[in-house]
């Protein structure tokens, strides 16, 4: 039995646990804000936090994540909107969206570790989160909006 | 969007309707065929209901169908807003209801970028047509002549007295009134327009970010299994025996299911295999590894891309069919003046929308009912019954939102595998695509290769203009012995409108031997990398700067009267080459073309065309390091779309096509070895991130009154011409071949 914590909220897991997290979350707990890309670690779509820090939950054993705190896109603001959630909508930069919670997931952790980022930490930090409708530009503004002391 | 989950069978929008709301006869947009009765929307069961598209209810609640599919091309924002802004309607008392396929709302195919330019009239009537019912049912109830009547927002006005009505006190007794016909109607002028040409958020904005949105892939019923497809690993290859007994021991798989291949030709039916049928996703996943399938391999196991290659070049090289000829091109070129020759090349490429396909269907006494996301949802229906065995009209296929469409999700094989695995289990079936399916299985982008000469006087002008395209075309997918391009001609290649008095273009033959389909900016995105590149490698040859030489091509400004047999031009969109020029001279002045100093390793290159009525032209500055890496600080972008109705939403679109444009530049590229194809995931077919995409991407957008056009495709295809010209500018390199990512830069 595979314990652990899903938004504030105790979960236990009977299933196989080489599941990875992000089937998890999807098709067991129906959270689908978390998306599916490529299963490989390659994309960035089904980035969560486990234990605060960015992750890739499709390679990620749902084993692996026992006795850890994760969060999804859902959970990541208690009441209102995430202050990196609201730089995005205030830079209208969705398009399709699909990719969008996984970059904002990644954007979070990234803030989180470099409250002022540079142009080269949003290069490398953001580089394994792929967005085919090509909102890159929008989403450097909005890390930088969303950045301490902020900037439009 | 709402969710699905958990709800009643009949649908999801059912949920959401107050009761006792009576229904109106439906009268019929213009242009719009009413079919069979489907599903009732909030809008068809709301107090007054004068056309398919609007309703609105007592509490002033106007719900407006949005009947186009949502991929990020903005439509299902777009396209109310015009409806409500005719109207005039509070756009915060708007509901949109995204619409279940139907014929009703004429076409539905959202390819192309035709939703507002096909659009833009008949939702324009469908507002007017509501607003003039209150208007004359405000004017009955305060016994007034209705020209003293107007609309104010959400508000019906007595001009004399000030007096006013609001649209939901309206509803029950404008809904008793006859429906005007179009002839009655009085659309708004341009300078009342209240949403039309204003910026706006996306309609799902909040949801999005928020991770509630739901797309294909987050469609559930209860009761339903997950399916993954191992498909033949070449085109027309069937399943000659195959054990899965293996399979059926890995935890949480339940069977298998045999699905028939297809008849030729292939079009939009799925391509058969064996589906493994699981609790869930992963479990699905984990199963087909365990398959043991013996294939027979069919038609197209000699296909070798590299071959193909040679043989397209060759072909090229030779006089192929003539489909638009002007003057006399062999007599130029024997006349012994200076030729100047090229050979273009863009591989196979694939959509690889952000999300997979995925469908989830349910079989059920007779019917189905599916949840896709789709570009074409009335297609679904055809397909689905078709593959079922069931009449159209018993097929309801609901639209999700799309994680990415750029032309993939209008073929629908995956919704029509969900369909029929639920048929055979009698339950609903989800059919997720991995990411390898999606790469290895898709309807790709044909491979073209392209040869082009000219005959140039003293100036380096041309005389005489030769181009010959050879690509298998798309046409294949719908009949198999197709050898020729048809429409693709019309994507950047007979309509090149340059000033040269002998002219001629040609397209030779060429078979396919993996699923073709169109691809954002489709035959534009080879045809305008040969144009864009050799008008470019003419200037640089007469030692001429390359703006100044493609205005001289372009000539005058004039409205271009192509009187090709077989070409026949839009009515309303004239060939303006006033327009294009402006275009490219706008982006040129943005971009600082000819006045900045750019420093060693840097270089601009520009590209311009006309495409979905839109004219088009980029500036691309590069920077090659001296490692040869590439980098793009900035593009340059003008763009006249005729009228806009989200400006917001145009920069958007063509921010994003720069970097589609660039993907396709950099990496796009498809091969195939003994008919199988070798890439499948984004390690081996890789798109642009944030550190190769272009820096910044401005776009200007030039003001226009004329008649909408298209925004999602025609700033894809000018970037790839704009950054291999950039480069030459750089670096010296003319790259002819795509992708990038084969060629050193230094």
């Amino acid at each position: 039995m595979i314990q652990l914590k899903v938004n504030g909220v105790e979960r236990s897991f009977s299933g196989d646990s080489e599941m990875p997290l992000l089937w998890y979350l999807r098709d067991i707990l129906g959270l689908t804000g978390t998306k599916f890309g490529c299963g490989e670690a390659l994309c960035g779509c089904c980035t969560v936090h486990v234990d605060g820090e960015a992750i890739r939950s499709c390679i990620l054993p749902v084993g692996d994540a026992a006795g850890k705190e994760i969060t999804t896109i859902e959970g990541i603001a208690e009441n209102g909107l995430h202050p990196v959630q609201r730089a995005w909508m205030d830079l209208n930069v969705p398009q399709c969206g699909y990719c969008q919670a996984g970059q904002i997931m990644q954007a979070i952790d990234l803030l989180k570790r470099k409250p002022k980022p540079s142009e080269r930490d949003i290069d490398e930090q953001m580089a394994g989160n792929i967005c085919r409708c090509g909102t890159y530009q929008r989403i450097r503004s909005a890390i930088k909006a969303a950045s301490a002391g902020g900037a439009s | 969007m709402t969710h699905i989950q958990n709800v009643s069978r009949r649908g999801f929008v059912k949920g959401a309707l107050s009761g006792g709301a009576f229904i109106l006869a439906v009268s019929v947009v213009p242009g719009v065929v009413r079919a069979n009765a489907t599903e009732k929307t909030p809008a068809d069961e709301a107090t007054l209901h004068p056309n398919v598209f609007v309703g609105i209810e007592k509490d002033g609640t106007v719900y407006i169908i949005a009947h186009r599919s949502e991929m990020g091309n903005g439509s299902r924002t777009a396209l109310p807003r015009i409806l409500a802004d005719e109207l005039d309607a509070d756009w915060k008392r708007v509901k949109i209801i995204q619409a279940i396929g139907d014929a009703r709302y004429g076409g539905q195919d959202t390819d192309a970028s035709h939703s507002v330019s096909g659009f833009f009239s008949i939702m324009r009537e469908a507002g007017a047509t509501t607003r003039l019912m209150l208007i004359r049912a405000a004017a009955e109830q305060w016994s007034v002549p209705i020209a003293e009547c107007a609309t104010d927002l959400h508000v019906v006005a007595h001009l004399p007295t000030g007096r006013k009505s609001a649209y939901g006190d309206l509803a029950l007794a404008a809904s008793k009134l006859p429906v005007p016909g179009r002839d009655e109607l009085q659309l708004k002028p341009r300078s009342k327009w209240r949403y039309i040409g204003k910026d706006t958020s996306l309609y799902d904005l909040e949801d999005i970010c928020r991770g509630k949105a739901t797309y294909g892939m987050d469609a559930r019923l209860d009761g339903m299994v997950y399916a993954s497809i191992e498909h033949p690993p070449v085109l027309g290859g069937t399943v000659r025996s195959y054990h899965d007994d293996e399979a059926l021991r890995v935890s949480g798989v339940r069977q298998t299911v045999l699905i028939d291949p297809f008849t030729p030709p292939h079009e939009y039916q799925p391509l058969g295999g064996v589906a493994v049928i699981a609790d869930n996703t992963w479990a699905a996943f984990q199963g087909r590894k365990k398959l043991r399938i013996v294939w027979d391999q069919g038609p197209n196991a000699a296909y070798n891309s590299d071959t193909f290659r040679g043989e397209l070049q060759e072909t090229a090289r030779q006089p192929c069919k003539v489909v638009r000829n002007e003057g006399d091109v062999d007599a130029e070129f024997n006349k012994g003046s200076k030729t100047v020759q090229a050979e273009y090349f863009v591989p196979h490429l694939a959509h690889a929308t952000m999300e997979p396909p995925v469908a989830l269907a349910e079989f059920r006494d007779g019917k189905v009912t599916a949840w896709v996301p789709t570009q074409n949802p009335q297609s679904v229906q055809d397909l689905i019954a078709k593959a079922v065995g069931i009449r159209k009209q018993d097929v309801i296929c609901h639209v999700t939102l799309l994680g990415s469409g750029f032309g993939r999700k209008t073929f629908g094989d995956y919704a029509a595998e969900a369909a029929v695995l639920s048929k055979r289990l009698g339950k609903p079936v989800k059919v997720v695509w991995s990411r390898e399916d999606d790469i290895k299985f898709g309807y790709y982008l044909p491979v073209a290769s392209m040869y082009l000469k000219a005959a140039l006087d003293s100036r380096g002008k041309p005389t005489a203009w030769l181009q010959r395209s050879v690509f298998p075309p798309i046409n294949s997918t719908f009949d198999s012995t197709a050898r020729y391009a048809s429409w693709e001609l019309n994507n950047n290649w007979i309509e090149v409108p340059f000033d040269i008095p002998n002219f001629r273009v040609e397209n030779g033959p060429a078979q396919a031997h993996v699923r073709l389909g169109w691809l954002r900016s489709v035959a534009s995105a080879y045809h305008t990398f040969a144009v864009q590149s050799f008008v470019d490698e003419l200037a640089h040859n007469a030692g001429r700067d390359s703006l100044e030489y493609i205005l001289d091509l372009f000539g005058p400004s004039r409205v271009l009267k192509l009187d090709i047999p077989g070409y026949t031009s839009e009515p309303g969109y004239p060939l303006d080459i006033g327009r294009l020029r402006r275009v490219t001279e706008l982006a040129a002045e943005k971009a600082g073309w000819g006045k900045r100093k750019l420093g060693k390793g840097r270089g601009l290159g520009i590209a311009a065309h006309r495409y979905a009525h839109t004219y088009v032209a980029s500036v691309v500055e590069v920077e090659v390091t001296d490692r040869g890496d590439l980098r793009i600080p900035r593009i340059d972008t003008a763009v006249d779309a005729g009228t806009v109705v989200n400006p917001a939403y145009v920069r958007a679109q063509l921010e994003g096509s720069a970097v589609f444009g660039t993907s396709i530049a950099r990496s796009g590229e498809i091969t195939a070895a003994n008919g199988v194809i070798n890439q499948g995931n984004f390690d081996d077919y890789p798109v642009a991130r944030i550190d190769e995409a272009p820096y910044q991407t401005n776009v200007h957008i030039v003001e226009s009154e004329a008649p909408p056009a298209g925004v999602g495709e025609p700033g894809v295809s000018v970037i790839p011409p704009a950054l291999c010209n950039a480069i030459f500018s750089a670096t010296g390199k003319r790259i002819r071949d795509l992708p990038l990512s084969k060629h050193r830069l230094i």
